[in-house]
């Protein structure tokens, strides 16, 4: 299948929300999408990502702002008219219909050709590689089959936008994988922007080219896998790009970027990612693998250690998912290279650099907001 | 969803009036419901209020004979002993048989819900009665049971009884009557709900140590318990508005004088549409009462949530 | 029952096992380990005086209409088919057979363009007052038919419409087009409404959106409804009754007022070959029905895990 022409030079959401009753499922969603790209929406359920998805498709209207295409608005044209294609979380293959009628519906829909509508569908098949079960209904395939028609069924018009909806939530672990090297490949051949919809994060990262992470319908960061994996924003998203260790501790000191915090047994040089002040209360954020064990006799390196207790040593096939408490109770998750012994003492440091320092509250996208409602009870 | 005011000061995308009335799910598509609405205003609504206001509107002959003016019809009601018993006379029928129809069910339910060779059969069978209908299960029922039928021929040769039993055109005649019309319907109802019931919840309470009568009372009888509720009050509904096997294989003026059978003779024998219609609507007052205790009850037997049906 | 049950997913293992289990290790599967118990007794018991009492009252009427004559027998003395003949021209069974099924014919198609739109709107919105519209779809089919009956036929009867043929089908209405609506809703609400939005995201519109994908969905359960719909019309005595005469008369009310008619009813033997008439008639509509649906889809969502 040729790359797709029908294309557009930007797609932008402007202030984009959407409320049910006086809930706020999406408040105000900017993002400018370039020909090509790959973006994933990513948040815990309930965050307002299908909500998104589903402003974008038209399936539901928009409280407020405004979708372009090229600066023409296309949120006031029906779902049928804005020529996107789409794939469910369940599916949502017609089960009335063989596998190429259902690829091919769409084309019908379009009145095209029988003859061009045919060879489409034939590329449809290929590219998903289901031409021997072309005559079949969608009851008599697995899984993963439904999943690849379903996807035949949106990439076959050659839509504009391509919107995806956890397309992979449904399938085994093996087959996720297999399924996301799929859709890779296809994003790679056809360039079709994508708007992929996700609760997972290492999903995410692996496909897309920008992720937007969304929390309670507002937008807590855009930005590439490297950016959001390296540089989170605030310890929310921090929590979601696993960093698992988020740990209350106090400012003593704060020098440029860097700032000694301590608390719960903790005393650690660490780098400030949102202001802080001495005397503040802060979340410091490290992930699991961070945290370096050092072995009986090594040198922190002019690092200050961490005495922990060990709790509980997990096995995870090249290393151990080791959890250890403080000498004042608190729990850390660490990754360590050699079985260590449940009840030893061991030390733990970290590069101030892997040490993140936010603010506690997450209400910095609330206030503005706060102001701009305004009038409202 | 639909509950909580709009905010609706904010700058409005595409959400014109229309979109904010289609989410609170007023949109086009509800166009499609008006048929069906204006044919109930038409056909049910309308003639039932009308039935309303016509039993305010007593004959003069009623009026003479109870008084009450306008409430006459009501007064006659419930003071004329020959109307008012037949409100027992019915729940007398309608209750027992609804009852029995359901209490049946259950232990007949649980056996057959295992598989076996024949339970095809078996449930198509259970299903002719209703390619009978009520005037041939009477005609049927006077015939196989009446003084000179098979049953009471085979009973008294074999010596167990010396005189022919009388099951026909009395109290017995309709009952039997309801059981073959109610039952299978009972069953089926009975047997689909608990095929509802997940199975591996049962499991569950095995291996948490509950035998079979624990597993019974503590597991599957709660979650049946709304449907066994629905399947009495439709059983109940069915027996309650016996009409034609009352008059067939009962005692029309006697103990089958049931209140459908009083509001029919009003209605076509003494062309009193007032006195009919109020016998028709007392008739329903009498049965949404029943049907509203049932409710009460079931709320008492079974507070958790039903899994879906109920 | 097989066909819409082999569509679903396979039993659990464990379930499988709890109903081996069940038959405790030296018994073969099946019901011999129930045979013992007293509750199955009962059960069988039970199942077979139903069986006695309905086939002892399918057969009398039977053999009382092919025997003549038959007293104080076991059976007849001969058997004919006079009496069929009898009926058939002194009853006038052609027109009122005709009149059967056209009322019935007609019942069907009027419930299902009413209601099946109306179940699609409570199957997939919410609207302010949705619970008062399903109380009113509800009530007829709860009250009493005699109940909402006598004030119909009387409005019928003053509007001058009393003894036709379109009463007898308006009356059958009132209850069908609610049944026919309480019966689609819940298999509409089982069909993914993500469906629809997936043939809207190809480019369907509304009209296709309905034709395309909806209709072929809906109709196994517009059929499995019908079908109830036709049985229910054809069975239904009261409201008929109510508003009938004898040129309008479904084929039940015929029989009914063979039997009450003054002077003692016609001869026996005359109904019963009717009601053998109707029951055929009956058998016959449901074979026929059988051939083209299955009357279990309606209840599909029903999980049945111990058949295969």
């Amino acid at each position: 299948m040729a790359p797709s022409t029908n294309t557009f030079e930007t797609l932008e959401l402007k202030n984009v929300g959407r409320s049910f009753g006086g809930h706020d499922a999406l408040v105000d969603l900017n993002l400018t999408v370039r020909a090509g790209e790959f973006i994933a929406l990513l948040g815990p359920s309930g965050c307002g990502k299908s909500t998104a998805l589903n402003c974008l498709a038209g399936l539901l209207p928009l409280t407020h702002g405004e979708i372009l295409i090229d600066g023409k608005r296309v949120d006031i044209l029906p779902s049928e008219k804005r020529d996107f294609g789409m794939v469910f979380q369940n599916y949502a293959l017609f089960p009335h219909l063989s596998v190429e009628k259902n690829i091919a519906f769409g084309l019908q829909m379009r009145n095209l050709p029988k003859a061009e509508i045919t060879r489409r569908v034939a590329d449809g098949l290929a590219l998903v590689k289901l031409q021997e079960q072309a005559k079949k209904l969608p009851g008599q395939l697995s899984g993963g089959q439904q999943q690849r028609v379903a996807i035949a069924r949106a990439v076959v018009l050659e839509p504009r936008l391509v919107l995806m909806d956890e397309p992979l939530s449904n399938l085994d672990a093996k087959l996720r994988l297999e399924m996301r090297t799929e859709i890779r490949r296809l994003h790679q051949s056809l360039g079709l922007t994508t708007i992929y919809v996700t609760h997972d994060q290492e999903e995410a990262l692996s496909l897309a080219d920008r992720l937007v992470v969304l929390r309670e319908g507002r937008v807590q960061q855009i930005g590439t896998p490297e950016e959001l994996h390296n540089n989170p924003t605030n310890w929310h998203v921090a929590d979601f790009m696993g960093y698992r260790n988020i740990v209350d501790l106090t400012v003593d000191s704060v020098t440029g970027s860097l700032a000694r915090v301590s608390g719960h047994g903790i005393s650690i040089m660490a780098t400030v990612a949102q202001t802080a002040a001495v005397g503040d209360t802060v979340r410091v954020a490290i992930r699991p693998s961070d945290l370096v064990v050092l072995a009986p006799g090594e040198s922190p390196q002019g690092r200050e250690t961490i005495e922990a207790t060990v709790n509980v040593v997990e096995y995870q096939g090249r290393e151990f998912a080791v959890e250890v408490t403080t000498t004042a109770g608190q729990n850390l998750f660490v990754h360590a290279y050699s079985a260590l012994l449940p009840g030893s003492t061991v030390q733990l440091s970290v590069d101030p650099s892997r040490a993140l320092v936010y603010r506690t509250s997450l209400d910095q996208v609330d206030d503005s907001r706060r102001q701009l409602a305004g009038v409202p009870a | 969803m639909t509950s909580a005011t709009n905010t609706a000061s904010r700058a409005h995308g595409s959400a014109s009036l229309k979109h904010r009335l289609a989410e609170r799910g007023i949109d086009t598509k509800l166009l499609l419901l008006v048929p069906a609405i204006v044919f109930a205003l038409l056909l049910f609504v309308y003639p039932f209020a009308y039935g309303i206001g016509l039993t305010f509107q007593p004959l003069a002959a009623t009026q003479d004979q109870w008084g009450g003016g306008f409430l006459s019809n009501y007064v006659a009601f419930f003071r004329d002993a020959f109307i008012f018993d037949s409100v027992w006379l019915t729940l007398k029928l309608a209750l027992p048989a609804a009852l029995f129809n359901v209490l049946v069910s259950i232990p007949i339910a649980f056996k057959l819900r295992n598989k076996f060779r024949g339970k095809r059969l078996l449930q198509t069978l259970l299903v002719l009665p209703i390619t009978l209908g009520t005037v041939l299960t009477a005609q049927g029922l006077l015939i196989f049971a009446g003084r000179q039928g098979w049953l009471n021929r085979f009973l008294m040769e074999n010596g167990i009884i010396d005189q022919p039993l009388a099951l026909v055109n009395n109290y017995i005649g309709v009952m039997l009557s309801l059981i073959i019309s109610g039952f299978p319907f009972a069953y089926l109802l009975i047997s689909s709900y608990l095929s509802g019931i997940d199975p591996s919840l049962e499991a569950a309470a095995k291996t948490l140590g509950a035998n079979w009568k624990q597993r019974f009372r503590r597991v599957t009888l709660p979650l049946l318990a709304p449907g066994l509720a629905t399947t009495f009050i439709l059983t109940f509904v069915l027996a309650f508005s016996v009409f034609p096997s009352a008059r067939l294989v009962g005692d029309a003026s006697g103990d089958t004088r049931v209140l459908a059978l009083m509001a029919y003779r009003a209605f076509s024998e003494q062309l009193d549409y007032s006195m009919a219609s109020t016998i028709a609507i007392m008739m329903g007052v009498v049965e949404l009462i029943v049907i509203a205790f049932v409710f009460l009850g079931r709320s008492f037997l079974y507070k958790g949530s039903t899994g879906g049906k109920g | 029952m097989s066909n819409s049950l082999r569509t679903r997913t396979a039993p659990p293992t464990e379930v499988v096992n709890i109903v081996k289990n069940r038959n405790k290790g030296k018994l073969p599967p099946g019901e011999k380990a129930l045979i013992a118990s007293p509750g199955t007794w009962f059960v069988w018991f039970g199942i077979a005086a139903f069986f006695i009492l309905l086939f002892g009252i399918v057969l009398s009427v039977l053999v009382d209409s092919l025997g003549k004559p038959w007293f104080n027998t076991w059976l007849p003395e001969n058997f004919t088919l006079g009496w069929y003949q009898e009926s058939w021209e002194r009853f006038n069974l052609t027109h009122i057979i005709g009149v059967t099924l056209l009322v019935a014919v007609s019942v069907i198609v009027i419930s299902v363009v009413i209601g099946v739109p109306a179940s699609y709107v409570l199957a997939r919105s919410n609207f302010p007052g949705k619970k008062l519209v399903m109380l009113l779809f509800l009530l007829p089919i709860l009250i009493p038919p005699i109940t909402f009956g006598i004030p119909l036929a009387t409005v019928m009867y003053n509007m001058g419409l009393g003894r036709t043929v379109l009463a007898v089908i308006l009356v059958n209405l009132v209850p069908s087009v609610p049944f026919v609506i309480i019966t689609m809703t819940p298999f509409i609400e089982q069909i993914n409404p993500a469906i629809e939005n997936a043939a809207k995201m190809c480019g369907a519109n509304m009209y296709r959106v309905f034709t395309k994908v909806l209709a072929p969905l809906l109709i196994p359960g517009i059929l499995a409804a019908s079908i109830l719909v036709l049985v229910r019309t054809v069975g239904m005595f009261d409201l008929t009754f109510l508003v009938s005469g004898p040129t309008s008369d479904t084929l039940v009310v015929a029989i009914y007022r063979a039997m009450t008619s003054a002077g003692g009813g016609e001869s026996r033997q005359l109904i019963s070959s009717m009601g053998v008439i109707y029951t055929a008639l009956m058998l016959l509509i449901l074979i026929i029905a059988l051939r083209f649906i299955n009357p279990t889809q309606l209840v599909a969502q029903v999980k049945d895990s111990r058949e295969d």
